[in-house]
């Protein structure tokens, strides 16, 4: 006998639709070959990979981690085998596997960089992009991008020609108004948004007067920023038309619950993960006892849902 | 080798020293299948990072495995709030442990280094080759010595050095590595503990011409190779100390 499940947990961002609406954010999840011990990959919505860039990378000097109160700085600096390797071998595995939505990360120094990543993904398996204009742990390209309106909408516009596949604009935190950015990217063609991406952040050996990071600086990430990441997934969600992922600190079913009635389509789970190799699997399971004891069927019913002062 | 993910019963507690602790685990699955040089992942509550330990011993027949760490920070404070009947979350076993010959021949031997805390991860390979193993351990002082009785008690040749020649020789490990080496009867070194110490045997092991492995420690994420904030540099570029290590060969490493 086949049970009908009562709950119909199918999202759908840019066209594109997750049997659920949970995400393995990229940069915890590798291209999703280390967690197959411990569950099969097509249980979660969607795998955003590691981000990639045209060639290989070796990353930052480490260490590239510190313990925050309630998350974690990373400073890891895009380390990745580059798109050819990932086309070439990881996304066979990713999809032999049973992986459902596969979300490639790209990144670049240049615009034209992330167009050439682009059309190089165009012609396979890859779901959707994620245009990672955001990462605070590189010198060139990454979050340089995405600070301003003219650099995010340059890079939107660029990835837009190259590409046919939907396109997501990761967004960054470090910015006055997250909305500008937004709405910058929307005007040149984007088809979702997903944020935030980490909050730069340093923590300092108090002993060695030493940085923890080599790098000095990293992106901070985990349930500390989670405030911060609900408040600008609202903010985006009321300022463009495009469909919103949300993500940041999100730990738990009733942490995705509050960022999906801000608005997000989806969530990405990122440190979480860290901390808990089972955590997506366990906030799929909470989302399921959320609507079964709410009696909703959707979960375009709460998408969105919240009900501001 | 598949690891696992769960929650596990501390069977036995002890402080082994100041501030340094033994637990054993009851962890059938794991046990069955760890080995020498790997580690756990433990989750402390209220931390975000979990805590890499290294496997000290392995008990199959028993379904155990014992672990020994020292406190560090706020998070292995934490951990030693966990007492006997608690049980803790973690993932093992990870890391690719020490290569162990299948069997040495009766002149043969191998020598296990360890300074301070990472004397511990050696302990696991001492044992098994019992009294074919030399083990040299390095500490600060009489008082932060661990484990030395565990390893007599399986019958291998203990050496012990305090920096200060409370106990044993005076001085670092690599006067007695490099006395026991000129003995030429050495198939293996295995090594973990501070970087300077391990530089110093790599570097002695290269000149006698014996092979050595060494277990490197750095700040670690999701532990079992997704995350890539653990990574060391080697020659042949950046990898990761949870997945590819923590075991290296020492002509690999750049210390």
């Amino acid at each position: 006998m086949i049970m009908k499940k009562k709950w119909d947990l199918t999202a759908t961002v840019a066209g594109v639709t997750f049997p659920n609406p949970v995400i393995a954010a990229s940069g915890v999840y590798g291209f999703g070959e280390y967690y197959t011990d411990l569950y099969p990959l097509s249980l979660l919505g969607g795998i955003s990979c590691k981000g990639l860039t045209l060639h290989k990378r070796q990353g930052n000097t480490p260490p590239r981690v510190a313990e925050t109160p309630a998350g974690m700085l990373n400073s890891v600096g895009l380390q990745n085998p580059g798109v050819d390797t990932f086309i070439e071998k990881h996304l066979p595995r990713l999809k032999r596997e049973g992986a459902n939505i596969i979300i490639a990360n790209i990144a670049g120094d240049t615009p034209e960089d992330y167009a050439e990543i682009a059309s190089k993904l165009d012609g396979t398996d890859v779901d959707m992009l994620e245009v990672n204009i955001s990462c605070p742990n590189v010198k060139k390209g990454g979050a340089a991008w995405g600070v301003s309106c003219e650099g995010a909408a340059l890079v939107t516009k660029t990835v837009r020609t190259a590409t046919k596949k939907p396109i997501m604009i990761k967004l960054t935190p470090n910015v006055t108004d997250i909305t500008e950015i937004a709405k910058a990217v929307e005007s040149e063609g984007a088809d979702a948004v997903s944020l935030i991406n980490t909050l730069l952040g340093m923590r300092i050996d108090i002993r060695t007067k030493r940085p923890i990071l080599h790098r000095n600086v990293g992106g901070l990430s985990g349930p500390a920023v989670f405030p911060v990441a609900v408040r600008m997934v609202w903010q985006v969600v009321n300022a463009v038309k495009i469909d919103v992922v949300g993500m940041g600190g999100i730990n738990s079913a009733e942490d995705a619950v509050e960022m999906m009635l801000a608005g997000a389509k989806a969530v990405q789970i990122g440190t979480a993960i860290i901390s808990d190799p089972l955590a997506p699997l366990k906030i799929i399971g909470g989302l399921e006892h959320y609507m079964d004891i709410n009696g909703i069927k959707k979960i375009d019913e709460f998408v969105g849902g919240v009900k501001p002062w | 080798m598949p690891y696992k993910c769960g929650s596990y019963h501390i069977i036995e507690k002890t402080a082994i020293s100041a501030g340094v602790y033994s637990y054993v685990i009851l962890c059938p699955d794991v046990a069955e299948a760890a080995k020498p040089g790997q580690f756990v992942h433990i989750k402390v509550e209220g931390f975000t990072l979990r805590r890499p330990i290294s496997i000290c011993d392995i008990d199959r027949r028993n379904g155990s495995i014992r672990i020994v760490f020292e406190i560090r920070g706020h998070g292995t404070a934490k951990l030693t709030d966990a007492n006997v009947g608690d049980s803790i979350d973690m993932i093992a076993p990870l890391g690719n442990g020490f290569t162990l010959q299948e069997s040495i021949a009766l002149d043969r031997r191998i020598i296990t280094v360890g300074g301070g805390i990472g004397t511990a991860p050696l302990f696991g390979v001492a044992k098994v080759f019992r009294e074919s193993a030399t083990a040299i351990l390095g500490f600060r002082s009489y008082d932060k010595i661990i484990l030395a009785n565990d390893f007599k008690q399986n019958d291998v040749h203990v050496i012990t050095c305090t920096d200060d020649g409370s106990v044993g020789l005076k001085g670092t490990v690599t006067a007695p590595l490099e006395a026991e080496l000129a003995k030429g009867d050495v198939d293996m070194v295995y090594a973990c503990g501070p970087q300077p110490m391990l530089a110093a045997i790599v570097q002695i092991c290269e000149k006698s011409g014996v092979p050595c492995e060494v277990s490197l420690e750095q700040r670690m994420g999701c532990g079992v190779g997704a995350c890539a904030v653990c990574a060391c540099e080697l020659k042949s570029g950046m990898l990761m100390v949870c997945r590819d290590g923590p075991v290296f060969k020492g002509e690999e490493v750049v210390l």
